[in-house]
Protein backbone atom coordinates (compact mmCIF):
# COMPACT_ATOMS: atom_id res chain seq x y z
CA UNK A 1 0.00 0.00 0.00
CA UNK A 2 2.87 2.54 1.16
CA UNK A 3 5.99 1.91 1.32
CA UNK A 4 7.25 5.24 3.23
CA UNK A 5 7.23 4.31 6.80
CA UNK A 6 4.85 5.18 9.19
CA UNK A 7 5.32 8.90 10.69
CA UNK A 8 5.54 8.82 14.31
CA UNK A 9 4.40 12.30 16.84
CA UNK A 10 7.19 13.94 19.13
CA UNK A 11 5.47 11.56 21.41
CA UNK A 12 6.01 8.21 20.34
CA UNK A 13 8.78 7.26 22.63
CA UNK A 14 6.83 8.73 25.94
CA UNK A 15 4.05 5.97 24.15
CA UNK A 16 6.81 3.37 24.04
CA UNK A 17 7.63 3.41 27.55
CA UNK A 18 4.45 3.16 29.12
CA UNK A 19 4.02 0.64 26.90
CA UNK A 20 1.23 1.00 24.76
CA UNK A 21 0.37 -0.84 21.70
CA UNK A 22 1.36 0.75 18.82
CA UNK A 23 -0.99 0.74 15.83
CA UNK A 24 -0.44 2.66 12.49
CA UNK A 25 -3.57 5.10 11.55
CA UNK A 26 -3.86 7.36 8.99
CA UNK A 27 -0.31 7.01 7.70
CA UNK A 28 1.45 7.41 11.48
CA UNK A 29 1.83 5.00 13.89
CA UNK A 30 -0.61 5.87 16.62
CA UNK A 31 -1.00 4.46 20.48
CA UNK A 32 -4.05 2.34 20.35
CA UNK A 33 -4.65 1.71 24.20
CA UNK A 34 -2.07 1.85 27.30
CA UNK A 35 -3.84 0.19 30.03
CA UNK A 36 -6.54 -1.36 28.34
CA UNK A 37 -9.54 0.35 25.95
CA UNK A 38 -12.52 0.10 28.58
CA UNK A 39 -10.51 1.60 31.50
CA UNK A 40 -9.45 4.55 29.67
CA UNK A 41 -13.11 5.13 27.88
CA UNK A 42 -14.32 5.04 31.62
CA UNK A 43 -11.75 6.96 32.64
CA UNK A 44 -12.47 9.59 30.25
CA UNK A 45 -15.85 9.78 31.03
CA UNK A 46 -15.47 10.20 34.95
CA UNK A 47 -11.85 12.03 34.96
CA UNK A 48 -9.39 13.52 32.23
CA UNK A 49 -7.97 11.29 29.63
CA UNK A 50 -4.74 12.78 27.67
CA UNK A 51 -4.88 12.22 23.81
CA UNK A 52 -1.97 12.40 21.76
CA UNK A 53 -3.89 14.29 18.24
CA UNK A 54 -0.53 15.21 17.02
CA UNK A 55 -1.10 13.25 14.22
CA UNK A 56 -3.85 15.45 12.61
CA UNK A 57 -3.29 18.16 10.23
CA UNK A 58 -3.33 22.07 10.57
CA UNK A 59 -3.71 24.91 7.66
CA UNK A 60 -3.77 28.19 7.88
CA UNK A 61 -5.70 30.44 5.27
CA UNK A 62 -5.20 33.95 5.34
CA UNK A 63 -6.53 37.20 3.07
CA UNK A 64 -9.50 39.62 2.73
CA UNK A 65 -11.41 37.37 0.62
CA UNK A 66 -10.61 34.26 2.08
CA UNK A 67 -13.71 33.62 4.52
CA UNK A 68 -15.39 34.24 1.09
CA UNK A 69 -13.12 31.32 -0.40
CA UNK A 70 -14.03 28.96 2.40
CA UNK A 71 -17.10 29.58 2.22
CA UNK A 72 -17.51 27.85 -1.25
CA UNK A 73 -15.41 25.10 -0.17
CA UNK A 74 -16.47 24.26 3.41
CA UNK A 75 -20.28 23.17 3.86
CA UNK A 76 -20.70 24.77 7.09
CA UNK A 77 -21.48 28.91 7.18
CA UNK A 78 -18.11 30.79 7.85
CA UNK A 79 -18.72 34.04 7.06
CA UNK A 80 -20.84 34.70 10.01
CA UNK A 81 -18.65 32.49 11.94
CA UNK A 82 -16.87 35.19 14.71
CA UNK A 83 -13.46 35.44 15.62
CA UNK A 84 -12.90 32.94 18.47
CA UNK A 85 -15.50 30.55 17.27
CA UNK A 86 -15.09 27.56 15.63
CA UNK A 87 -17.20 25.36 13.40
CA UNK A 88 -17.88 21.51 12.34
CA UNK A 89 -18.60 21.32 8.58
CA UNK A 90 -17.43 19.02 5.57
CA UNK A 91 -14.96 19.50 2.25
CA UNK A 92 -16.86 18.04 -0.75
CA UNK A 93 -16.12 17.14 -4.03
CA UNK A 94 -17.81 18.17 -7.22
CA UNK A 95 -20.31 15.34 -6.60
CA UNK A 96 -21.10 15.69 -3.03
CA UNK A 97 -18.77 13.01 -1.99
CA UNK A 98 -17.17 13.79 1.20
CA UNK A 99 -13.27 14.62 1.04
CA UNK A 100 -12.79 15.15 5.09
CA UNK A 101 -14.74 16.26 8.09
CA UNK A 102 -12.71 19.34 9.45
CA UNK A 103 -13.20 21.99 12.04
CA UNK A 104 -12.80 26.00 10.47
CA UNK A 105 -11.34 28.39 13.36
CA UNK A 106 -11.80 31.76 12.75
CA UNK A 107 -8.75 33.14 14.24
CA UNK A 108 -9.59 36.94 12.89
CA UNK A 109 -11.47 38.83 11.04
CA UNK A 110 -8.97 37.23 7.66
CA UNK A 111 -7.29 34.43 9.40
CA UNK A 112 -8.62 31.17 9.63
CA UNK A 113 -6.99 27.52 11.16
CA UNK A 114 -8.70 24.48 9.07
CA UNK A 115 -8.08 21.25 11.36
CA UNK A 116 -7.89 17.85 9.31
CA UNK A 117 -8.02 14.13 9.66
CA UNK A 118 -4.34 12.92 9.00
CA UNK A 119 -5.30 10.38 6.34
CA UNK A 120 -6.98 12.92 4.07
CA UNK A 121 -4.10 15.25 4.97
CA UNK A 122 -2.32 15.27 1.34
CA UNK A 123 -5.73 15.13 -0.42
CA UNK A 124 -7.07 18.09 1.79
CA UNK A 125 -3.93 19.87 0.77
CA UNK A 126 -4.46 20.06 -2.50
CA UNK A 127 -7.83 20.28 -3.16
CA UNK A 128 -8.31 23.47 -0.90
CA UNK A 129 -5.12 25.17 -2.41
CA UNK A 130 -6.08 24.60 -5.77
CA UNK A 131 -8.97 26.31 -4.99
CA UNK A 132 -7.72 29.28 -3.09
CA UNK A 133 -8.30 32.56 -5.15
CA UNK A 134 -5.18 35.06 -5.98
CA UNK A 135 -4.59 36.83 -2.09
CA UNK A 136 -5.59 34.00 -0.33
CA UNK A 137 -2.66 32.32 1.07
CA UNK A 138 -2.23 28.67 2.65
CA UNK A 139 0.11 26.81 5.20
CA UNK A 140 0.05 23.76 5.60
CA UNK A 141 1.47 24.12 9.75
CA UNK A 142 0.66 20.54 10.10
CA UNK A 143 4.77 19.49 10.89
CA UNK A 144 4.71 22.65 13.15
CA UNK A 145 1.69 22.19 15.36
CA UNK A 146 1.57 19.89 18.43
CA UNK A 147 -2.22 18.92 19.08
CA UNK A 148 -3.16 17.56 22.70
CA UNK A 149 -6.18 16.97 23.84
CA UNK A 150 -7.53 16.97 27.41
CA UNK A 151 -11.01 15.17 27.56
CA UNK A 152 -13.33 14.91 30.80
CA UNK A 153 -15.08 16.09 33.12
CA UNK A 154 -12.15 17.02 35.59
CA UNK A 155 -10.36 18.56 32.14
CA UNK A 156 -11.04 21.94 33.39
CA UNK A 157 -10.18 21.70 36.94
CA UNK A 158 -6.57 20.31 35.51
CA UNK A 159 -5.66 22.36 32.84
CA UNK A 160 -6.66 25.64 34.12
CA UNK A 161 -3.73 25.81 36.72
CA UNK A 162 -1.59 25.77 33.95
CA UNK A 163 -3.13 28.29 31.61
CA UNK A 164 -3.36 31.98 31.69
CA UNK A 165 -6.75 32.39 30.25
CA UNK A 166 -9.67 31.87 32.23
CA UNK A 167 -11.23 28.49 30.65
CA UNK A 168 -14.86 29.07 32.03
CA UNK A 169 -15.30 31.77 29.96
CA UNK A 170 -14.93 29.32 27.13
CA UNK A 171 -18.50 28.23 25.19
CA UNK A 172 -18.67 24.98 23.79
CA UNK A 173 -16.87 25.12 19.80
CA UNK A 174 -15.17 28.23 22.18
CA UNK A 175 -11.43 29.27 21.37
CA UNK A 176 -8.88 31.12 22.72
CA UNK A 177 -5.08 32.08 22.36
CA UNK A 178 -3.49 31.98 25.33
CA UNK A 179 -0.45 30.26 27.25
CA UNK A 180 -0.52 27.19 28.70
CA UNK A 181 2.21 25.99 30.91
CA UNK A 182 3.94 29.52 29.96
CA UNK A 183 3.82 28.74 26.09
CA UNK A 184 1.65 30.03 23.64
CA UNK A 185 -1.35 27.57 22.91
CA UNK A 186 -4.25 27.25 21.48
CA UNK A 187 -7.12 26.01 23.49
CA UNK A 188 -10.43 25.35 22.05
CA UNK A 189 -13.37 23.67 24.27
CA UNK A 190 -13.83 20.68 21.69
CA UNK A 191 -13.40 17.14 21.56
CA UNK A 192 -14.24 13.95 20.16
CA UNK A 193 -15.53 12.26 23.23
CA UNK A 194 -18.67 13.40 24.18
CA UNK A 195 -17.08 14.75 27.38
CA UNK A 196 -16.61 18.37 28.56
CA UNK A 197 -12.66 19.32 27.57
CA UNK A 198 -10.30 20.92 25.55
CA UNK A 199 -8.00 20.92 22.41
CA UNK A 200 -4.86 22.49 22.85
CA UNK A 201 -2.27 23.17 19.90
CA UNK A 202 0.83 24.57 20.63
CA UNK A 203 4.46 24.33 18.88
CA UNK A 204 5.47 21.33 18.17
CA UNK A 205 8.83 20.97 20.10
CA UNK A 206 6.37 21.97 23.27
CA UNK A 207 4.09 19.06 22.90
CA UNK A 208 6.71 16.84 24.83
CA UNK A 209 6.99 19.43 28.13
CA UNK A 210 3.03 19.44 27.71
CA UNK A 211 2.46 15.87 27.51
CA UNK A 212 4.72 15.56 31.20
CA UNK A 213 2.85 18.31 32.85
CA UNK A 214 -0.77 16.81 32.28
CA UNK A 215 0.58 14.00 33.05
CA UNK A 216 2.21 14.96 36.55
CA UNK A 217 -2.05 15.55 37.33
CA UNK A 218 -2.51 12.24 39.01
CA UNK A 219 -6.16 13.01 37.58
CA UNK A 220 -5.04 12.24 34.04
CA UNK A 221 -4.02 9.62 32.57
CA UNK A 222 -3.49 8.76 29.01
CA UNK A 223 -5.87 7.28 26.13
CA UNK A 224 -5.18 5.88 23.28
CA UNK A 225 -7.25 5.92 19.95
CA UNK A 226 -9.28 2.49 20.94
CA UNK A 227 -11.28 4.52 23.51
CA UNK A 228 -10.93 7.50 20.94
CA UNK A 229 -13.15 5.36 18.83
CA UNK A 230 -15.72 3.57 21.27
CA UNK A 231 -16.00 7.23 22.61
CA UNK A 232 -16.98 8.81 19.19
CA UNK A 233 -18.96 6.14 18.82
CA UNK A 234 -21.36 5.90 21.79
CA UNK A 235 -21.98 9.68 21.21
CA UNK A 236 -22.63 8.86 17.63
CA UNK A 237 -19.81 11.18 16.14
CA UNK A 238 -18.34 9.87 12.40
CA UNK A 239 -15.39 8.77 11.81
CA UNK A 240 -13.91 9.48 7.86
CA UNK A 241 -13.56 6.32 6.00
CA UNK A 242 -16.20 4.70 8.29
CA UNK A 243 -19.00 6.90 8.36
CA UNK A 244 -18.41 9.48 5.57
CA UNK A 245 -16.48 8.69 2.17
CA UNK A 246 -15.98 10.22 -1.44
CA UNK A 247 -19.18 8.43 -2.68
CA UNK A 248 -21.59 9.10 -0.41
CA UNK A 249 -23.41 12.63 0.29
CA UNK A 250 -23.12 14.08 4.01
CA UNK A 251 -26.92 14.29 3.27
CA UNK A 252 -27.72 10.97 4.78
CA UNK A 253 -25.67 11.39 8.03
CA UNK A 254 -28.05 13.31 9.89
CA UNK A 255 -25.34 16.13 10.23
CA UNK A 256 -27.59 19.14 9.06
CA UNK A 257 -26.53 21.41 11.05
CA UNK A 258 -23.03 21.24 9.02
CA UNK A 259 -24.43 21.86 5.97
CA UNK A 260 -26.03 25.49 5.01
CA UNK A 261 -27.53 24.71 2.09
CA UNK A 262 -28.60 28.24 1.22
CA UNK A 263 -24.93 29.00 0.00
CA UNK A 264 -22.76 28.10 -2.63
CA UNK A 265 -20.28 25.41 -1.72
CA UNK A 266 -18.89 23.15 -4.33
CA UNK A 267 -20.61 19.77 -3.59
CA UNK A 268 -24.00 22.08 -2.75
CA UNK A 269 -26.45 20.82 -5.60
CA UNK A 270 -25.72 16.85 -5.06
CA UNK A 271 -26.25 17.52 -1.34
CA UNK A 272 -29.34 19.78 -2.25
CA UNK A 273 -30.97 16.91 -4.62
CA UNK A 274 -30.32 14.04 -2.10
CA UNK A 275 -31.55 16.05 0.96
CA UNK A 276 -35.06 17.72 -0.91
CA UNK A 277 -35.91 14.01 -1.55
CA UNK A 278 -34.63 12.99 1.28
CA UNK A 279 -31.31 10.52 0.96
CA UNK A 280 -32.47 6.95 -0.68
CA UNK A 281 -29.80 5.73 2.49
CA UNK A 282 -29.62 7.24 5.66
CA UNK A 283 -27.07 6.77 8.79
CA UNK A 284 -29.22 5.12 12.13
CA UNK A 285 -27.73 4.15 15.33
CA UNK A 286 -28.27 0.52 16.20
CA UNK A 287 -28.81 -0.57 19.72
CA UNK A 288 -27.92 -4.69 19.76
CA UNK A 289 -29.02 -7.00 22.44
CA UNK A 290 -25.96 -8.53 23.98
CA UNK A 291 -22.77 -7.24 24.19
CA UNK A 292 -22.20 -9.55 21.13
CA UNK A 293 -21.06 -6.83 18.86
CA UNK A 294 -21.50 -5.48 14.91
CA UNK A 295 -18.56 -4.36 12.68
CA UNK A 296 -17.72 -2.63 9.99
CA UNK A 297 -18.86 -3.74 6.68
CA UNK A 298 -21.24 -6.27 7.97
CA UNK A 299 -24.44 -7.00 6.34
CA UNK A 300 -27.30 -5.59 7.80
CA UNK A 301 -30.77 -7.61 6.98
CA UNK A 302 -34.56 -7.34 7.37
CA UNK A 303 -35.99 -10.57 7.19
CA UNK A 304 -34.48 -12.22 4.59
CA UNK A 305 -33.41 -8.83 2.41
CA UNK A 306 -30.27 -7.43 2.67
CA UNK A 307 -30.69 -3.82 3.08
CA UNK A 308 -27.67 -2.09 4.44
CA UNK A 309 -24.27 -1.98 5.62
CA UNK A 310 -22.66 -1.16 9.36
CA UNK A 311 -19.95 1.47 9.23
CA UNK A 312 -18.62 0.78 12.71
CA UNK A 313 -19.82 -1.14 15.76
CA UNK A 314 -18.16 -2.16 18.73
CA UNK A 315 -19.35 -2.87 22.28
CA UNK A 316 -19.89 0.52 24.48
CA UNK A 317 -18.29 0.43 27.84
CA UNK A 318 -20.56 2.91 28.91
CA UNK A 319 -24.26 1.70 27.63
CA UNK A 320 -23.88 -1.80 28.13
CA UNK A 321 -24.28 -3.60 25.07
CA UNK A 322 -22.77 -3.13 21.45
CA UNK A 323 -24.40 -0.70 19.52
CA UNK A 324 -23.40 0.17 15.92
CA UNK A 325 -23.69 2.86 13.11
CA UNK A 326 -24.76 2.00 9.57
CA UNK A 327 -26.72 3.15 6.33
CA UNK A 328 -30.21 1.73 5.65
CA UNK A 329 -32.78 2.80 3.10
CA UNK A 330 -34.98 5.52 4.62
CA UNK A 331 -38.14 3.65 5.05
CA UNK A 332 -36.24 1.32 7.64
CA UNK A 333 -34.91 4.36 9.79
CA UNK A 334 -37.73 5.18 12.04
CA UNK A 335 -36.94 4.73 15.80
CA UNK A 336 -37.93 1.07 16.86
CA UNK A 337 -37.18 -0.54 13.87
CA UNK A 338 -36.83 -3.73 14.53
CA UNK A 339 -33.23 -5.35 11.90
CA UNK A 340 -30.64 -7.82 11.94
CA UNK A 341 -27.18 -7.95 11.37
CA UNK A 342 -25.17 -10.58 9.32
CA UNK A 343 -21.85 -10.97 11.35
CA UNK A 344 -20.86 -13.98 8.55
CA UNK A 345 -21.18 -16.47 11.97
CA UNK A 346 -24.64 -15.29 13.44
CA UNK A 347 -27.23 -12.94 13.16
CA UNK A 348 -27.59 -10.55 15.72
CA UNK A 349 -30.90 -8.63 16.55
CA UNK A 350 -30.85 -4.98 16.75
CA UNK A 351 -33.11 -2.01 17.06
CA UNK A 352 -32.81 1.55 15.09
CA UNK A 353 -32.59 3.65 18.23
CA UNK A 354 -31.80 7.77 18.56
CA UNK A 355 -28.53 9.03 18.38
CA UNK A 356 -26.38 9.57 20.97
CA UNK A 357 -26.55 6.16 22.12
CA UNK A 358 -25.26 7.82 25.40
CA UNK A 359 -26.61 10.79 26.89
CA UNK A 360 -24.87 11.16 29.73
CA UNK A 361 -21.90 13.25 28.32
CA UNK A 362 -20.52 16.55 29.93
CA UNK A 363 -19.46 18.02 26.31
CA UNK A 364 -22.23 20.73 26.20
CA UNK A 365 -22.97 21.27 29.50
CA UNK A 366 -19.87 21.31 31.56
CA UNK A 367 -19.03 18.79 34.71
CA UNK A 368 -21.33 18.06 36.44
CA UNK A 369 -21.29 20.10 39.76
CA UNK B 1 3.85 -14.18 30.34
CA UNK B 2 2.15 -16.55 32.37
CA UNK B 3 2.55 -20.20 30.96
CA UNK B 4 1.92 -23.07 33.73
CA UNK B 5 3.02 -25.97 34.11
CA UNK B 6 0.82 -29.07 33.73
CA UNK B 7 -0.82 -27.59 31.20
CA UNK B 8 -0.93 -28.48 27.28
CA UNK B 9 -1.49 -25.85 24.77
CA UNK B 10 -1.85 -25.32 21.24
CA UNK B 11 -0.04 -22.95 18.62
CA UNK B 12 -3.55 -20.99 18.52
CA UNK B 13 -2.94 -20.36 21.72
CA UNK B 14 -5.46 -22.27 23.51
CA UNK B 15 -4.75 -24.45 26.74
CA UNK B 16 -6.05 -27.68 27.58
CA UNK B 17 -6.12 -29.67 31.31
CA UNK B 18 -6.40 -33.32 30.54
CA UNK B 19 -8.08 -35.36 33.51
CA UNK B 20 -8.47 -38.62 31.83
CA UNK B 21 -11.20 -38.91 29.47
CA UNK B 22 -11.97 -34.67 30.34
CA UNK B 23 -10.57 -32.34 29.88
CA UNK B 24 -11.06 -28.22 30.74
CA UNK B 25 -10.13 -25.72 28.30
CA UNK B 26 -9.74 -21.94 27.61
CA UNK B 27 -7.09 -19.24 26.04
CA UNK B 28 -3.64 -18.56 27.42
CA UNK B 29 -2.44 -15.72 28.60
CA UNK B 30 -0.66 -14.57 25.72
CA UNK B 31 -3.72 -15.11 23.84
CA UNK B 32 -6.01 -12.65 26.51
CA UNK B 33 -2.91 -10.16 26.62
CA UNK B 34 -3.18 -9.67 22.63
CA UNK B 35 -7.06 -9.54 22.27
CA UNK B 36 -7.33 -7.21 25.00
CA UNK B 37 -10.36 -6.16 26.84
CA UNK B 38 -12.66 -9.13 26.43
CA UNK B 39 -16.43 -7.99 25.99
CA UNK B 40 -18.35 -11.09 24.67
CA UNK B 41 -18.10 -14.58 24.69
CA UNK B 42 -20.32 -17.36 22.48
CA UNK B 43 -19.71 -20.60 23.94
CA UNK B 44 -21.35 -23.79 22.73
CA UNK B 45 -23.87 -25.75 23.49
CA UNK B 46 -23.68 -28.54 26.16
CA UNK B 47 -24.33 -31.83 24.58
CA UNK B 48 -22.45 -30.32 21.26
CA UNK B 49 -19.38 -32.51 19.52
CA UNK B 50 -16.61 -30.77 18.80
CA UNK B 51 -13.51 -32.03 16.68
CA UNK B 52 -10.09 -31.39 17.45
CA UNK B 53 -8.49 -27.81 16.04
CA UNK B 54 -12.43 -27.18 15.07
CA UNK B 55 -14.08 -23.59 16.27
CA UNK B 56 -15.63 -24.45 19.59
CA UNK B 57 -16.44 -20.47 20.87
CA UNK B 58 -16.33 -17.15 19.73
CA UNK B 59 -14.29 -14.77 21.62
CA UNK B 60 -14.86 -10.76 20.93
CA UNK B 61 -12.32 -8.12 22.12
CA UNK B 62 -13.07 -4.23 21.89
CA UNK B 63 -11.80 -4.23 17.84
CA UNK B 64 -12.48 -7.66 16.92
CA UNK B 65 -13.94 -11.40 17.49
CA UNK B 66 -11.37 -14.27 17.32
CA UNK B 67 -12.11 -18.50 16.83
CA UNK B 68 -11.40 -20.28 19.76
CA UNK B 69 -10.67 -23.86 18.84
CA UNK B 70 -11.15 -27.00 20.16
CA UNK B 71 -7.18 -28.51 21.63
CA UNK B 72 -8.68 -31.88 21.46
CA UNK B 73 -12.25 -33.94 20.02
CA UNK B 74 -14.81 -34.24 22.66
CA UNK B 75 -18.28 -33.61 23.98
CA UNK B 76 -19.08 -30.44 25.49
CA UNK B 77 -20.07 -31.21 29.16
CA UNK B 78 -20.14 -27.62 30.54
CA UNK B 79 -19.64 -23.85 29.88
CA UNK B 80 -18.76 -21.25 32.52
CA UNK B 81 -21.38 -18.93 32.43
CA UNK B 82 -20.31 -16.60 34.86
CA UNK B 83 -18.48 -15.10 31.47
CA UNK B 84 -22.13 -14.36 30.12
CA UNK B 85 -21.91 -11.10 32.14
CA UNK B 86 -18.87 -10.90 33.11
CA UNK B 87 -16.39 -11.63 30.19
CA UNK B 88 -13.40 -9.86 31.41
CA UNK B 89 -12.34 -12.53 33.71
CA UNK B 90 -10.76 -13.99 30.89
CA UNK B 91 -8.59 -11.45 30.75
CA UNK B 92 -8.11 -11.43 34.82
CA UNK B 93 -7.54 -15.18 35.41
CA UNK B 94 -7.44 -17.12 31.97
CA UNK B 95 -6.47 -20.34 33.38
CA UNK B 96 -8.40 -20.34 36.31
CA UNK B 97 -11.61 -18.30 36.59
CA UNK B 98 -11.27 -17.76 33.34
CA UNK B 99 -11.74 -21.22 31.67
CA UNK B 100 -14.42 -21.66 28.42
CA UNK B 101 -15.78 -25.22 28.63
CA UNK B 102 -15.04 -28.69 30.10
CA UNK B 103 -15.31 -31.48 27.23
CA UNK B 104 -15.83 -35.58 27.80
CA UNK B 105 -15.54 -38.41 25.83
CA UNK B 106 -12.08 -37.17 25.02
CA UNK B 107 -9.86 -39.83 23.10
CA UNK B 108 -7.00 -41.43 25.00
CA UNK B 109 -4.39 -40.21 22.87
CA UNK B 110 -5.65 -36.64 22.97
CA UNK B 111 -1.77 -35.06 23.47
CA UNK B 112 -0.74 -35.90 20.59
CA UNK B 113 0.43 -33.00 18.79
CA UNK B 114 -0.28 -30.39 21.93
CA UNK B 115 2.65 -29.28 23.24
CA UNK B 116 3.70 -29.13 27.12
CA UNK B 117 4.23 -25.72 29.22
CA UNK B 118 7.74 -25.79 28.29
CA UNK B 119 7.33 -26.18 24.58
CA UNK B 120 4.68 -23.25 24.40
CA UNK B 121 6.91 -20.91 26.13
CA UNK B 122 9.48 -21.41 23.49
CA UNK B 123 6.74 -21.42 20.98
CA UNK B 124 5.73 -17.68 22.43
CA UNK B 125 9.57 -16.86 21.86
CA UNK B 126 9.30 -17.40 18.08
CA UNK B 127 6.63 -15.21 17.74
Amino acid sequence: MNAEPNLRTPLYSEHSALQARIAPFGGWDMPIQYTGIIEEHVHTRTAASLFDTCHMGEFRVCGTAAAQALDRLITCPIASLAPGRCRYGFLLNETGGVLDDLITYRISEDEFMIVVNAGTLPGDRAWIAAHLPAGVTFDDESDETGKLDLQGPLAGEVLQPLTAGDLRTLKYFGFMQTTVCGVPALVSRTGYTGEYGFEVYLPVEQTLMLWRALLDDPRVKPAGLGARDTLRLEIGLPLYGHELCATRTPAGAGMSFAIDLKKDFIGQPAVAADAQTGPREQLVGLQLTSRQSARAAQTIVCGDKKIGVVTSGSFAPSVGTAVALGYVPKEHVQVGTALQIDTGRARLDARVVPLPFYTNGTARTGPRS
Amino acid sequence: MNVPDGLLFTKEHEWVRLAGATAVMGISDHAQTALGDITYVDLPGVGKTVAQGGGVAVVESVKAASDVYAPVSGTVRAVNAALGDHPEIINQDPYGKGWLCELENVAPDAAGGLMTAAQYRSYLETL
